[in-house]
């Protein structure tokens, strides 16, 4: 049987490289795909804290997450598509009115 | 098995959602017009607060543990049906006046309150969890409620790019806090605290979780959103945003961190009192340089953030109160000056700068003296309700032996006296070459009215206020 680290440390790796990811990337999607990585990898966390210690609360909440993550999806995309309608782009070099 | 009393208890959100289902209902079928929806809004919320109010002297679980309903988180829904009042009464004239005054305004502000009250009365958390997003979804397209408008659109995506970031922190948090405990529920995790608060996993839990909450209440180094989406939103949602907002985050920070872990003296005590020295530093050095003074409020709103972490700091059933009474008096008068700022501000987004205010005295001699009224107050200069809400907090500071903390914030109230006196002194100390702007609507004066009432009902009787949300006390 795989140990329950096993599966914290990659959910970690896999939250950093979401991290990561938000950092550095300055495209407005690939920043919103790296915030969604790093849901996934809590979920898995979850998931296996859930399976680990024989208990559902986990993942119940992987449910919640995952409706919550469907909708941060609908809103996030409906503000990058009002941002490209105007401006043509969503490089976040180049949406820069306010001093960031 | 759920009983009436499950009902009783959560009665406040019951009332909300069914008023929201009839806004969205009634735009739906278009038989209102916006004003309609203002109107079924504020009567809801009404409702709510007479409800929470019902509810002051009644405490229990509802929902299978999800739902805690006490005196403080009654007491916190009516301040934020009162946030959202005040919002609702200033959003007509405000949209009206650019053409963007539509329904949706008062759905998305009825929700993000949903979303605030399940967090003010989170027992579990995964309500806490739930109610962080709800809250933060409507104001990410609050922050970008004009469509059109660039400055919006921008403060809506960083918002949204920064918040969702923060959001996926604080859930790894309550990921680790599940692990260590075997279970959600804020009960179970008071009862497990004591023997598990030095356990690696459970601590990394809890700093993620401090970054979750420090962003949403905009604490530094967590700070770096607030002073552009404040200043990109429309004037009116960053009022609500600054108040409600924070409040909610608070009350959620100050029931896991004071209620649940108990963490006065604790490690994690000294990192939230150093994180409100750094707010209080950061935010008042850096609101002098600001002409804007929206972007002047963010990073007062930064300072207050870490007045109030300095009561969350104190870990005790004190700093628990003191942050209550701080939210309150931060939250009437901040809704007011930038109720204020909202009727100042042009269509253009112009009108907004510090110059632009130069002798508003001579030219509206009433909204000059609520506004310096407000200015005083967030000084913290008595008899106005920000005096009261500091002393407490930093009181709670210094018996929890966190006297550095106290003088940190004594200091850098003295520093935040210049940037909002030079308020008063541009409206009562230089001679007006401006162009002139009319009185408010009767909207906006009730709404002035109101927290000008409550900045001083606060501040000269903070007793019975603290009885309302405190009755032990």
């Amino acid at each position: 049987m795989v140990p329950l680290s096993h599966y914290l440390f990659l959910s970690a790796v896999l939250f950093m490289t979401g991290a990561v990811g938000v950092l550095t990337r300055r495209n407005a999607i690939i920043v919103f795909m790296s915030i969604e990585l790093m849901l996934n990898s809590v979920n898995l966390t979850l998931v296996a804290f859930s399976s680990f210690l024989g208990n559902v609360t986990g993942q119940m909440l992987v449910f919640f997450v995952m409706t919550v993550a469907a909708a941060e999806a609908a809103v996030g995309l409906a503000i990058i598509i009002a941002i490209y309608r105007r401006k043509q782009t969503v490089n976040l070099d180049e949406i820069n009115l306010l001093k960031w | 098995m759920l009983t009436y009393t499950d009902f009783l208890l959560a009665m406040p959100l019951f009332s909300l959602t069914v008023t929201v289902l009839l806004i969205i209902a009634t735009e739906a079928a278009r038989v209102g017009r916006a004003r309609f929806s203002q109107f079924l809004a504020i009567t809801g919320l009404l409702v709510t607060s007479l409800l929470a109010g019902l509810n002051l002297r009644e405490s229990g679980v509802a929902f299978q543990g999800m739902i805690a309903t006490d005196a403080a988180s009654s007491y916190l829904t009516i301040l934020l049906s009162l946030a959202g009042i005040v919002t609702a009464l200033v959003a007509r004239p405000y949209f009206e006046h650019r053409d963007a005054h539509r329904g949706e305004f008062y759905i998305l502000l009825l929700f993000a309150i949903i979303g605030m009250v399940l967090m003010a009365s989170a027992n579990d958390l995964i309500t806490l969890f739930l109610g962080i997003e709800l809250m933060s979804f409507c104001l990410y397209v609050l922050a970008g409620f004009e469509r059109t408008k660039d400055k919006q659109n921008e403060s809506a995506l960083k918002y949204f790019l920064l918040g969702a970031f923060a959001s996926a922190f604080l859930l790894y948090g309550i990921a680790l806090i599940y692990g260590s405990v075997g279970s959600t529920n804020l009960d179970a995790i008071a009862r497990a605290y004591a023997g598990i608060s030095n356990q690696p996993l459970f601590l990394l839990g809890t700093a993620m979780l401090i970054v979750g909450l420090g962003f949403k209440v905009a604490a530094v180094p967590f700070h770096m959103w607030a002073p552009d989406v404040y200043e990109g939103a429309p004037t009116v949602v960053t009022g609500f945003m600054a108040t409600a907002g924070k409040s909610a985050a608070f009350a959620a920070l100050a029931i896991v961190m004071i209620r649940t872990f108990d963490i006065g003296g604790s490690t994690t005590a000294d990192v939230l009192a150093l994180l409100a020295a750094a707010s209080m530093v950061l935010g008042n050095v850096v609101a002098i340089a600001q002409t804007n003074l929206k972007r002047m409020l963010a990073y007062s709103s930064v300072a207050h953030a870490g007045y109030l972490l300095a009561g969350v700091a104190a870990g005790t059933a004190e700093g628990f109160a003191g942050v209550f009474l701080y939210l309150t008096a931060y939250t009437v008068t901040t809704l007011g000056a930038f109720a204020v700022i909202g009727w100042h501000e042009r269509t253009n987004d112009e009108g907004t700068s510090l110059d632009d205010y130069v002798g508003l005295s001579q030219h509206q001699p009433v909204i000059a003296a609520v506004m310096a009224l407000y200015m005083f107050s967030l000084t913290g200069i008595p008899p106005f309700a920000g005096f009261i809400g500091k002393y407490y907090v930093f009181m709670a500071a210094v018996r929890a032996d966190l006297t550095w903390l106290a003088i940190v914030g004594v200091l850098t109230s003295a520093v935040s006296a210049f940037y909002y006196l030079r308020v008063i002194v541009m409206m009562y100390f230089r001679e007006r070459d401006g162009e002139h702007i009319p009185l408010p609507r009767i909207p906006v004066m009730i709404a002035l009215g109101i927290t000008a009432a409550l900045v001083i009902v606060v501040g000269v009787l903070p007793s019975t206020v603290l009885q309302l949300f405190m009755p032990a006390m």
